[in-house]
């Protein structure tokens, strides 16, 4: 389900049931491999709650992690490595100090360094797709990366832009919702997962591809890879740094649950429930 | 303050906040234990119980994740983990399955001795190994005949040229069918008047050493995943280069090791008990009585609250146990504080469990009748509840006459 505004996507991400990846607040947006998740075969959730001022969800006390997709993404980044199609695999995530976690998690999942941009405060509050989309355009180029992989979309806001946004300014091919990415010399070939069934295509690098759900199972981090990953590094950048401004151009209106749902009328004949259709003028 | 629970049965995730002391790496640690024990153990914890059957898939995976033989040196191959870290491991798998967490821990216990007492050749070559491949060993002290008296053993090892020849009975060895190699406890100095502290002796014994024979495995009341044998040993022969420090020294390595695998062990039953008590609140959320959820009622409630005063003053316990031997001074009071009051609370919070599922946690079908099998061990094994207050006793009246 995707839904184009912000209110939308919280309410609607509270009524999803059955759905795998119901999860919890995603503190950071970041493509590039990391974000905060859930491990997507876990099928649990957590209640979400609404503030009382109804500006957004509860997030104080919910434990955060890596977005289900983006670590379908860093573990893909990380296969390319082990088959030595990369040479350098880094991590980046936007926010505040937490992410830092976050960036250790895909360390020890085997990338070589980690990136944090740090936003915090109201900044972090405001943060959505497009100024996410520019600090990473930004960070590409400085870092001269050839591919960006990250996660379709962030379970928390379902926006599904952010990959896109960052081809669209970078002008570069890209290949969304990927369930298949093999590297054929300067070529992309990707397998694409779409309403009608699978759709191969071929883009040249420097590209961005977005990871969708059945691309890879991801891996845990083994122990003395985490001990290991502690010697590796995170730059620590500002979006000052990188000429971005943060400023968001949405503003939450407001944000509810969804109603709550109303007890159904049970009906003994066919006859009955056509007439009631009917009364509730839905036939 | 939000209480935010999962509501899947099979995987069950909390937010339980770490201690405030952790540190990042130690978090780390947890939680990929944690993650490894919710997703991989709880499903299938169940079907082992039923059948018994050795745990191995999950053991090997484990030792992938690197999660076991923590304790084992770095120069050995292992990851040196202090006895800290190794319980918030513990805790965590216990959660999963304690069968399984048994299994592993068993390996703690056998390789304890080698570790503290071990000579260089030694650590490499038994140490070594479990780092290299998933192998199990067992910690080979209790006899049909002797359990808590560790000194009333009879297990004979006597002196042939360059060989102990050694000839005994015993029981409830943990991993007894599958170890790769044992610690063995046996008697040297046949004097009866011969003091403890010199009498023993402590040995590593390869598993395929002619005369070595494990006997059946046990059908035991709970932890049914995990294998407990006899162990014959007829004439077996141990070359004297496997005898830990030297002839004599056994008792004092045997009780030395327990130091440092109690708390440990008290961090398995915390982690029990902290599922019967996220089970049975999951379970009172959801069942309703007399109009309202059972939750809501003060019985219920109150027996949630008691086991959740009881899982976390366990927690502390285990945690300032595990802590005092990683600076490096002598714990014995506090792991066997730990220890005594976990197994205590661990049995006390999966009957309340049973308790709050009302019929349900008596059958099957649930989860919480196998905690409370599994959680009767915990009273016995490294020490039993009654030795343990003995320790204490003797510890506290000490300092006392001071």
């Amino acid at each position: 389900m995707h839904r184009s505004s912000e209110v939308k996507h919280v309410a609607s991400y509270l009524n999803t049931r059955g759905c795998e990846c119901f999860g919890q607040p995603c503190e950071s947006h970041c493509p590039v491999l990391t974000d905060r998740t859930i491990h997507v075969q876990l099928k649990t959730f957590i209640k979400i709650r609404v503030k009382p001022d109804r500006t957004g969800v509860v997030t104080d006390g919910v434990k955060h992690s890596m977005n289900p997709f983006c670590e379908i993404a860093v573990e893909e980044a990380i296969k390319l490595k082990e088959k030595k199609l990369v040479k350098e695999v880094v991590a980046v995530s936007c926010g505040p100090q937490q992410v830092q976690e976050t960036i250790r998690t895909a360390l020890a999942m085997g990338a070589d360094r980690g990136i944090h941009v740090e936003v915090s405060g109201k900044d972090y509050e405001t943060l959505g797709p497009l100024q996410v989309s520019k600090i990473f355009a930004a960070l590409a180029k400085k870092e001269q990366a050839d591919l960006i992989i990250l996660g379709k979309q962030a379970i928390d806001d379902d926006c599904n832009q952010t990959g896109q946004m960052i081809a669209a300014l970078l002008d570069w091919p890209q290949g969304t919702f990927a369930s298949e990415m093999t590297l054929e010399a300067d070529k992309m070939k990707v397998v694409r997962e779409v309403d009608g069934g699978l759709e191969t295509i071929k883009i040249k690098l420097p590209a961005v591809v977005t990871a969708d759900l059945r691309l890879n199972t991801p891996r845990y981090a083994t122990l003395p890879n985490i001990m290991k990953a502690k010697k590796k590094k995170i730059a620590n950048v500002k979006p000052a740094d990188l000429g971005v401004d943060v400023c968001s151009r949405l503003e939450v209106l407001k944000v509810d649950e969804p109603p709550q749902r109303q007890a159904g009328v049970k009906v003994e004949t066919v006859d009955d429930l056509v007439g009631k259709l009917k009364e509730a003028g839905r036939v | 303050m939000c209480l935010f629970w999962a509501r899947c049965y099979t995987c069950i995730i909390s937010c339980v906040e770490p201690d405030v002391e952790l540190t990042d790496q130690q978090k780390e640690f947890q939680e990929l234990a944690r993650k490894f024990a919710r997703e991989e153990i709880v499903p299938a914890a169940p079907s082992y119980d039923r059948s018994g059957e050795y745990p191995f898939p999950l053991i090997k995976r484990a030792w992938e994740l690197g999660l076991i033989n923590g304790h084992i040196p770095e120069d050995c191959g292992g990851m040196g983990l202090g006895i800290f870290d190794s319980c918030l491991i513990t805790e965590q798998l216990a959660f999963g399955c304690t069968g399984v967490q048994t299994a592993i821990e068993a390996n703690s216990l056998g390789q304890m001795p080698v570790i503290i007492a071990g000579n260089d050749a030694q650590k490499k070559k038994y140490l070594g190994r479990m780092a290299e491949e998933p192998l199990m060993c067992a910690y080979c002290v209790t006899e049909p005949g002797a359990g808590s008296d560790v000194a009333g053993i009879k297990t004979r090892a006597v002196k042939k040229g360059d060989e102990y020849v050694v000839n005994g009975q015993k029981m409830w060895i943990t991993n007894g069918g599958k170890a790769n190699w044992y610690f063995l406890l046996a008697r040297t100095d046949p004097d009866p008047k011969c003091p403890t502290s010199r009498a023993f002796t402590g040995f590593i014994v390869e598993a395929d050493t002619p005369g070595v024979q494990p006997g059946r495995k046990e059908l035991n009341m709970g932890q049914r995943c995990s294998d407990t044998r006899g162990i014959t040993f007829e004439d077996v022969r141990i070359p004297k280069e496997n005898v830990l420090i030297g002839e004599g020294a056994g008792f004092k390595i045997a009780m030395g090791a327990f130091d440092k695998t109690r708390p440990p062990v008290a961090a398995g039953a915390t982690g029990l008990a902290q599922r019967a008590l996220e089970e049975a609140t999951k379970y009172a959320l959801e069942r309703k009585t007399f109009g309202k959820f059972i939750a809501e009622h003060q019985a219920v409630s109150f027996l949630l609250a008691e086991m959740a005063m009881k899982v976390e003053l366990a927690r502390m316990a285990y945690q300032r146990a595990a802590w005092e031997v990683d600076q490096g001074r002598r714990n014995t009071y506090y792991a066997s504080i730990a220890k005594a009051f976990a197994g205590d609370i661990a049995n006390q919070c999966a009957a309340d469990a049973v308790q709050v599922f009302g019929g349900n946690g008596f059958n099957s079908e649930y989860p919480v009748e196998k905690l409370m099998r599994d959680a009767k061990i915990y009273q016995i094994y490294e020490g039993t509840a009654q030795i343990q207050r003995l320790i204490i006793s003797r510890e506290h009246l000490g300092k006392f006459k001071q």
